[in-house]
């Protein structure tokens, strides 16, 4: 149906601009006046006028149709004697009677589906009809109104391009609506985490296991288990094993893309610099979900076969191991940022520096790295939110359990890989479990933001410091 | 310490650190070839795939069917006794315990490739034919010599009995290897010998297109916007930090606003490459719109002077040269963000794209999966044939990913015009 719309919409908007177009022409010449604008500029005028009230409108419709027509469903149906505990039971309920109405269900139908059914059916067709309906009016509206404008000669250019341009700031505001909608969906689900476990629990609470919270209802729980819930949701395990694998991440990184950065800047040759640094910045480029298969199928199993021949016990799914693969990851992170840092300390500050007899590598150490140290900081920063933002590594080579541990050679979790633990296969939505992944997803959030809005003052602090 | 000593030292010291820097790049250029070499070693020989060479004879009385039988009489038919008569010889095998672990050597597929021959082909009844039929996992791997033979019996997956029927199918060449076509073709299954990344091809590139599609115009236009009409004010500020914040999520906040947007309100249905491509195109937004700026800001002024000069409006002089001007700039910004999308996995994974899907997608609305879900589905099974999957998946990823790089690099400095 949208379909067939949408082409009609281009059918008419097509055949608007043509009409627009030899209509201006005609009106000119007949009346003898001056057009205000080129003729096509009329046509465009007409299909602009013509598609974006009517495309926006289907758009809106489209998705809010569904939900309506749900809601309205579910509440016929309850009327109607059906009874469902939960939301879960009303979706399914839900479910039924689509597939009904679709001639796909093959269970039992009792008299309740059946009347939704046909409730359903009337609903669907009222929805299509009345959709079509106001589609033709809202064109034949925007269609008359803009024809009387032409006929008026209009300034047309100038118009289209007020309507393009406010098109151009509807595009612009996307990106502010996406983090509206990151903000609302993260906070709507976590209010309601919060509205049943404290936030102090989740915050300093030293013990996480999700997986005892089996209770559905929170309005129907014992004081008992109430203890228990209380008991299951602690962040404290989450964020220090989350540091951890990030800490041993950076142990690899800062030291090595540090070090290649400053030769990159310092020491290479332009033709060394042209192949190396693309080479390594393959390292940023490669799927994610690429290290953490190798993490898992070749260093793990490596590290735990050295341990072993060392006397010692390696868990396959060692925090070093996720670590190790991720500081790898994020070498390119760290090595082009100070690459570019280093680069833009003027010259003469080491030129200065070789004046009074320093060495080259006297002159970085004393000299450029001071100087640079806010925008290599920043750049370490930048490091750090994207190690602890960091899923796929960590999902496949990190472990489940959430311990205490401070030995690298266990396994720990962090926030992401509970996140996906608890949110993979199918889940009991409105259950304190899965409400905790948006909690947890809330805390990553912020932490990120924090880290990234530091790290852009100090590097552009440190810019503007030189330029 | 004299002054010489004091400068040997130093000058040591300078060697050292040049050392240092040196070696820190090296570690990391050895870091990719190993990862590469790797991924190689494992995949390489998943697109090749052990067949078996068997005689079938098409027995009248055990297919019941007239010869010039039509296509749906063969399709509604049941081969499952030809080729059980057919694959017991292959082996000399005594009693039915032999039989059995003989059947077993060959795919679970071995009936439906028989009936795919005699679709084609409806004449051959009576007659005998030779065929290749997929060999199963265990003796897939063992052919290729990724399973070790010298384990003892109880912990190998092959039995001595089978081990004795191979050595016997080596011997008389009845066993070879054949192009993988299984692997591009097939669904995902739960038997490594027939899983394929057809499907997990055909969602990826679903959903990378409906990212492209909604991304890439909002992008431009966004980019215009801010670089060329926006007025210098609050709002433009805070659109600008909005989006530089936003390239800076985590992966994995995208996921859970699809989960609670695109699924739980709008209800779009689970497990699609249309959730999917809108999810990635969010995501990748930012990361195209930061490339498209730097490109505008790269035309010089001078450029929208001349256009202004002989007449035309702010709109003409941005549309008819400036953006053209930008084009290549943000083209190559586009594709290496589809790169990027193409990688992504975690916000998948929390949209339902781990659905175990055997069918290939026909629309943008069948449930699919995607390649980099599928290194992630394949790395938890523990057949051992899975592992060879998953590397080739990975080689097949990044091949992708390497000619969008190339071709993005090619764009730049192909087109993009130098202004000093």
């Amino acid at each position: 149906m949208n379909i067939v719309l949408i082409f009609l919409i281009t059918i008419f908007s097509i055949s608007l601009f043509f009409y627009g177009k030899s209509k201006t022409k005609t009106i000119s010449i007949k009346d003898n006046i001056k057009l205000n604008a080129l003729p096509k500029f009329y046509g465009y005028y007409l299909v602009l006028w013509c598609s974006i009230p009517a495309l926006v409108f289907l758009l809106v419709w489209s998705l809010f149709e569904p939900v309506i027509i749900k809601s309205i469903i579910i509440e016929t149906a309850a009327n109607q004697g059906a009874t469902f505990n939960d939301k879960n039971e009303a979706n399914l309920i839900y479910e039924k009677i689509k597939a009904i109405h679709l001639g796909t269900y093959f269970g039992d139908i009792d008299s309740i589906l059946k009347e939704s059914a046909l409730a359903y059916a009337k609903f669907i067709n009222l929805f299509t009809n009345s959709k079509v309906v106001l589609i033709f009016g809202i064109i034949i509206a925007s269609v008359i109104y803009s024809l009387k404008k032409i006929k008026n000669n209009n300034k047309a250019r100038d118009d289209v391009e007020v309507i393009l341009k406010g098109l151009l700031f509807v595009s612009s505001l996307i990106a502010i609506l996406t983090t509206l909608g990151i903000i609302f969906s993260l906070l709507f689900e976590s209010i309601k985490f919060f509205s049943v476990i404290n936030i102090f629990d989740y915050l300093f609470g030293t013990n996480w296991s999700p997986q005892r919270a089996f209770v559905r209802d929170a309005s129907s729980i014992t004081a008992a288990e109430f203890e228990e819930l209380k008991d299951a949701f602690g962040f404290i395990p989450l964020i220090a094993g989350t540091s951890f694998i990030a800490f041993i991440a950076m142990l690899v990184a800062v030291p090595i893309g540090l070090f290649s950065g400053i030769y990159m800047a310092e020491y290479a040759s332009i033709k060394v610099r042209r192949i190396s640094k693309p080479i390594i910045e393959i390292l940023a480029g490669i799927p994610t979900v690429v290290y953490g298969f190798f993490a898992a199928l070749t260093v793990g199993p490596f590290f735990r076969q050295v341990g072993e021949n060392l006397g010692l016990t390696v868990s396959s799914e060692s925090a070093l191991a996720a670590g190790l693969i991720m500081g790898i990851m994020i070498i390119p992170y760290v090595s082009s940022l100070s690459d570019d840092v280093i680069n833009s300390v003027p010259q003469s500050l080491r030129d200065g520096s070789y004046a009074v007899g320093a060495t080259k590598s006297e002159t970085i150490k004393q000299v450029v790295i001071p100087a640079a140290l806010p925008g290599i900081i920043g750049s370490v920063l930048l490091a750090v939110s994207r190690a602890i933002g960091e899923t796929m590594i960590v999902v496949m080579a990190a472990g489940l359990a959430a311990n205490l541990t401070i030995n690298p050679l266990e396994s720990t979790t962090t926030i992401t890989t509970q996140i996906v633990m608890i949110l993979v296969g199918d889940q009991e939505f409105d259950s304190p479990k899965t409400q905790s992944a948006f909690a947890l997803g809330l805390t990553l959030f912020i932490a990120t933001l924090i880290l990234n809005y530091i790290a852009q003052r100090a590097v552009k602090k440190y810019r503007e410091k030189y330029d | 310490m004299t002054k010489e000593e004091r400068l040997k030292k130093r000058n040591r010291a300078e060697k050292r650190f040049r050392f240092y820097g040196l070696t820190s790049i090296l570690v990391a250029l050895l870091f990719v070839v190993i990862l590469v070499q790797n991924i190689f070693s494992k995949g390489s020989s998943a697109f090749k795939k052990t067949v078996i060479t068997t005689e079938v004879f098409f027995d009248q009385e055990l297919l019941e069917i007239q010869n010039g039988a039509s296509q749906d009489e063969i399709i509604e038919a049941d081969f499952y006794d030809i080729m059980i008569e057919n694959l017991i010889k292959a082996y000399p095998a005594k009693d039915r315990e032999e039989e059995d672990q003989l059947l077993k050597l060959f795919s679970g597929d071995a009936e439906i490739e028989i009936k795919k021959v005699f679709l084609k082909d409806n004449n051959l009844i009576g007659k005998t034919i030779t065929l290749d039929l997929t060999a199963s996992d265990d003796i897939d791997q063992l052919h290729k010599g990724n399973y070790p033979r010298d384990l003892p019996e109880e912990r190998r997956r092959i039995s001595d009995f089978q081990l004795v029927i191979y050595d016997y199918f080596v011997e008389n060449k009845k066993i070879s290897k054949n192009f993988n076509n299984y692997f591009f073709n097939n669904g995902d299954s739960r038997d490594p010998e027939l899983a394929g990344i057809g499907g997990a091809l055909v969602g990826s590139f679903y959903s990378i297109l409906i990212c492209l599609l909604l991304a890439f115009p909002v992008a431009v236009l966004a980019s215009i916007y801010l670089e060329e009409f926006a007025p210098k004010n609050k709002i433009t500020d805070f659109i600008e930090i909005n989006i530089n914040n936003l390239a800076a999520v985590p992966s994995i906040v995208y996921g859970l606003l699809a989960l609670q947007i695109l699924l739980a309100t709008i209800q779009l249905p689970r497990s699609t490459p249309l959730v999917a491509g809108i999810t990635l195109a969010l995501m990748t937004l930012p990361r195209i719109i930061i490339p498209c700026r730097a490109s505008l800001k790269a035309v010089p002024p001078s450029i929208r002077e001349g256009a202004l000069a002989v007449g035309a409006s702010k709109f003409q002089s941005v549309f008819h040269h400036v953006v053209p001007l930008a084009l290549p700039g943000t083209l190559s910004g586009t594709i290496i963000g589809l790169a990027q999308a193409l990688g992504e996995t975690a916000p998948l994974i929390l949209i339902g794209m781990v659905a175990f899907v055997v069918d290939i997608p026909s629309s943008p609305v069948d449930p699919s999966s995607s390649l980099p879900v599928q290194v992630y589905l394949w790395s938890e099974s523990a057949e051992r044939g899975f592992v060879e999957k998953t590397s080739a998946t990975i080689m097949m990823l990044l091949s992708f990913l390497i000619v969008m790089n190339f071709i993005a690099v090619y764009l730049r400095q192909k087109f993009e015009k130098r202004w000093n």
